[in-house]
């Protein structure tokens, strides 16, 4: 086994709080091979124009077999070994692992259902009573504490309470799918540390826990299948759109994405923000006096601390010259958006925290035809959560710096956000 | 004092004491206002519109407000920053005198400026027989009166709307009938609609389309005349075929006229394609010299393509009237070497049938034509132009996201055929021709035009057919 590549490093446990430095090493080469034949792309005008390319598929069935085993430790991939994304959260494809035109109707269908007019023109910005209502009870049950965990007691109750108002998933079996996806998410590695015996372990449970989460998901689609409910979820069961119904596996992968995405991302953006503002008293100070400073500012935080750091099912199905190098037919791409959005080709000053950052056309949602489906609802509930944190919490704190992280690289965010407190203003 | 610090001196005086005037109060004027008082501008700012509204939001005036989802009056402009302007609205600027630097106003008024930025935009063309244009029930759709007084007779549930002209207007009229169950009738003079702007290929799919829809499509036809009732009312139409149609609404969707008549006599090259200027938005004179006081941005400017031989292009797009304003804006308040060149490659979109078309680049500068992605069957589809091996455009039917990717083909140039997508290929991947009426045929007017090489574009000229 060689020296560890920069990508390798920066995927490395030790390093969740802070790749950047990493992220800079590896601009140097904007499109890396890696030694088992993926290829990353580090720079912004490179993941852009490969989020356009039509020869860049993000199928994984289309990843050959051996190139998409992903044992990194363990040298050049061999044929035959699991590739461990499959294993741990592909069951049918879902609308961000298949390409058009399967992406564009199975997108389509489900947009219908959760944003625009004319079929659901109201369905977010009617959400805003019931965000306001969460994060004031949320702040009102901090009073009397003197330190509190952002993430637990703040950052993740309101995503998950309102992904579910939205699909129609019961809020009491949050205890139940919380579980699955910490080990489905715990059991993730792309880095030199996959093969340890640990991931082996988490591995293992990280499949079973998958399972249970779609066999969950399944089983909630045929009560729904029966007897109506509220929902998207009941909606596209009984959806007489243009388009017919989606097949049953389908419905089900992608309530899993949803369920799973719909609140993940979010919780990890509304801790790092809270966590970036006080490690930036200036601009925390600026956007207290200036509340409307929320909106700009949460795309400035979001390019800051992105919520999905790389995506790794994408692959080259033609040879696409880019940037001095050709990533020959059938190589897996991986684009990491948290390097993009540091790129100080694209980003003046990119670490640098600048609430009003002019032209912030970052890639925290991505861009293309897998633009975040869930964005507007995810600003919503984060300028919404983060502005009312700034204006109610005094004088925070941060306990901890920095805080201990998840595991998990893609979806990266800390695990607690431990912050002193005064008090909670009215 | 060195020299560049006497230029300096020169930018901040003019910043702090000049005169700014704008003639034209829609997109190109609002966004160019915005981006002097960005730019550290803090002189006098006039902005003079014809209209007697501030600045309003023109594309969902034939999609949204047609179809009664949205007021006509909804649609002003979001304004991005305080402007301490004085607004001249409700009057038009009929003259220019460059050599007093004053513009005259309807009312008689004149009103000096050190710069002047003009942003007049284009009108639409009326029906040409004025008598038959009168008659009630006969409408053109370009202002936010214009929309509510179509969306108010579309309300009242007309036995037949006939369209004349099947470009993006005409088309997103009838689509908008066809949502709202009234029966249609289009007719238009060339081969196919929107065959002027993407050419006969894609004009047989958006024919098609319209069919499939319900519209009466009638194609290589003009209207003769129109004829009203005993109370002046407009009842039916007839065709140069022979034809009749009974219609109670009729919309003249002729293409835009530019607003280019109050400048006659001011000595610019300004003419039927519109006002000739400089990259930087610089206006012309007659002789083809560089102004240093008088800009043009938005529809009624034509300035050299750097990616189209040069040529003058005129574009009337939605971004073409923001990012020129901004550009012309800022070479207002600087000097050399500061100035900036506004090289947007062009683009548009329309909404029609259920459909989102997008476009990127020149469609009629190629000659040939190749469906590069998706389905024409599903309607869901893109295809690229070239000309000469290269790309110099693309279209999209509900593909828009990946316009990107030809976009950058196309500033660099690149190949055409452009190589096979990885997956979702047409059937057929062979370039054929386009199929663009041959140039000076006025049919459906394309609503980006290449206007040869002469800044002042003299000899262009309408000769409306059939009449």
């Amino acid at each position: 086994m060689g020296e560890e590549t920069t990508w390798q490093q920066a995927l490395r446990y030790a390093n969740r709080a802070n790749p950047y430095p990493f992220y800079a090493e590896l601009r140097k080469t904007p499109v890396a091979r890696q030694p088992d034949g993926t290829y990353v792309v580090s720079t912004y005008r490179e993941i852009v124009a490969l989020l356009h390319d039509p020869r860049v598929s993000s199928d994984v069935r289309k990843i050959p077999a051996p190139a998409s085993a992903h044992a990194p430790a363990a040298g050049p991939a061999e044929p035959g070994a699991e590739p461990i994304t499959e294993a741990v959260i592909s069951l049918e494809p879902n609308i961000i692992t298949c390409d058009p035109p399967e992406h564009d109707r199975d997108r389509h269908m489900m947009t219908r259902h959760f944003f625009g007019p004319p079929h659901s023109p109201r369905l977010i910005s009617d959400l805003e009573p019931d965000i306001r209502r969460i994060v004031a009870d949320l702040l009102d049950r901090m009073r009397g504490k003197t330190r509190i965990d952002v993430v637990d007691e703040f950052a993740y109750p309101l995503p998950v309470a309102l992904i579910c108002k939205v699909l129609g998933v019961p809020l009491e079996d949050e205890r139940r799918f919380h579980i699955w996806i910490e080990a489905a998410l715990d059991a993730l590695d792309f880095g030199p540390e996959a093969a340890s015996e640990e991931m082996q372990r988490r591995l293992e449970g990280g499949r079973r826990s998958v399972q249970e989460f779609e066999q969950f998901l399944t089983g909630l689609l045929d009560q729904y299948a029966e007897q109506p409910g509220p929902g998207m979820l009941s909606a596209m069961v009984h959806d007489d759109g243009p388009d017919g119904r989606m097949s049953e596996g389908v419905l089900a992968s992608n309530a899993v994405l949803l369920l799973f995405a719909g609140h993940e991302t979010t919780v990890n953006l509304i801790a790092h923000s809270v966590l970036t503002l006080l490690r930036h008293p200036e601009a925390l100070e600026e956007l207290r006096r200036r509340p409307d400073l929320i909106v700009p500012g949460v795309e400035e935080l979001l390019r800051f601390e992105s919520s999905v750091q790389f995506w790794h099912t994408r692959s080259a199905v033609e040879d696409i010259e880019i940037a001095g190098t050709t990533i020959p037919k059938g190589a897996p791409i991986f684009l990491v958006y948290g390097s993009a959005n540091r790129d100080p080709e694209r980003f003046a000053n990119p670490d640098d925290l600048d609430l009003e950052r002019p032209d912030n056309q970052h890639l925290g949602f991505s861009q293309g035809i897998h633009y975040c489906f869930g964005a507007p609802l995810a600003r919503l509930e984060v300028q919404i959560a983060v502005g009312e944190f700034v204006r109610r919490v005094e004088n925070p704190r941060l306990v901890v710096d920095p805080p201990p992280y998840r595991h998990n690289q893609i979806f990266r965010g800390p695990r607690h956000v431990l912050v002193d407190i005064d008090g909670i203003r009215d | 004092m060195t020299m560049s610090a006497t230029l300096a001196e020169l930018v901040r005086d003019f910043k702090a004491n000049g005169r700014i005037v704008i003639v034209g109060a829609s997109l190109a004027g609002l966004r160019a206002a915005e981006a002097l008082r960005q730019e550290g501008f803090s002189g006098s700012l006039s902005i003079i519109g014809d209209e007697p509204y501030e600045p309003y939001d023109r594309p969902p005036l034939s999609k949204q407000v047609l179809k009664g989802w949205v007021p006509a009056d909804h649609t002003q402009l979001p304004r991005f920053r305080e402007l301490d302007a004085q607004w001249r609205l409700g009057v038009a600027a009929t003259g220019l005198d460059r050599a007093t630097r004053q513009v005259r106003l309807a009312d008689g008024e004149q009103v000096p400026y050190d710069r002047l930025l003009i942003a007049t935009g284009t009108r639409a063309r009326q029906w040409p027989n004025p008598a038959e244009a009168a008659l009630e029930g006969v409408f053109s759709l370009r202002s936010r009166d214009d929309a509510a007084r179509l969306q108010q007779a579309l309300a009242a549930g007309p036995s037949r709307v006939l369209v004349i002209g099947g470009g993006f207007i005409g088309s997103e009229v009838a689509s908008v009938c066809r949502e709202l169950d009234i029966p249609v009738t289009v007719a238009e003079r060339g081969s196919a609609p929107l065959v002027g702007a993407l050419g006969g290929v894609i004009g047989e799919i958006a024919a098609q389309m319209q069919r499939d829809h319900g519209v009466d499509l009638r194609c290589g036809v003009g209207v003769s005349s129109l004829e009203g009732d005993a109370r002046g009312h407009v009842r039916r139409a007839r065709l140069s075929d022979g034809a009749t149609i009974e219609a109670d609404v009729v919309l003249a969707a002729l293409g835009s006229i530019r607003n280019v008549e109050w400048l006659e006599g001011s000595g610019l090259a300004a003419g039927f394609w519109g006002v000739g200027c400089d990259a930087g938005g610089r206006a012309f004179d007659i002789n083809g010299v560089a102004t240093d006081t008088v800009y043009v941005a938005g529809d009624v400017a034509r300035a050299p393509h750097v990616l189209y031989e040069y040529q003058f292009l005129a574009m009337e797009h939605w971004d073409n009237a923001v990012f020129g304003a901004e550009v012309a804006a800022h070479n207002m308040v600087s000097l050399e070497p500061d100035y900036r060149p506004h090289l947007l490659l062009p683009g548009f979109w329309s909404g029609q049938f259920g459909v989102n078309i997008k476009s990127v680049g020149v469609p009629p500068f190629g000659d040939e034509i190749v469906f590069t992605q998706g389905s024409v069957k599903e309607r869901c589809f893109a295809a690229a132009y070239g000309r000469r091996g290269r790309v110099v455009a693309a279209v999209s039917f509900d593909h828009g996201k990946w316009l990107e990717y030809y976009a950058r083909l196309i500033e660099q140039s690149a190949p055409f055929p452009p190589p096979p997508p990885g997956w979702d290929r047409p059937d057929v991947m062979k370039p054929v021709p386009a199929e663009f009426p041959a140039p000076g045929v006025p049919t459906a007017i394309p609503d980006v035009v290449l206007t040869g090489h002469d800044p002042s574009g003299r000899t262009a000229e309408f000769r409306p057919r059939g009449h």
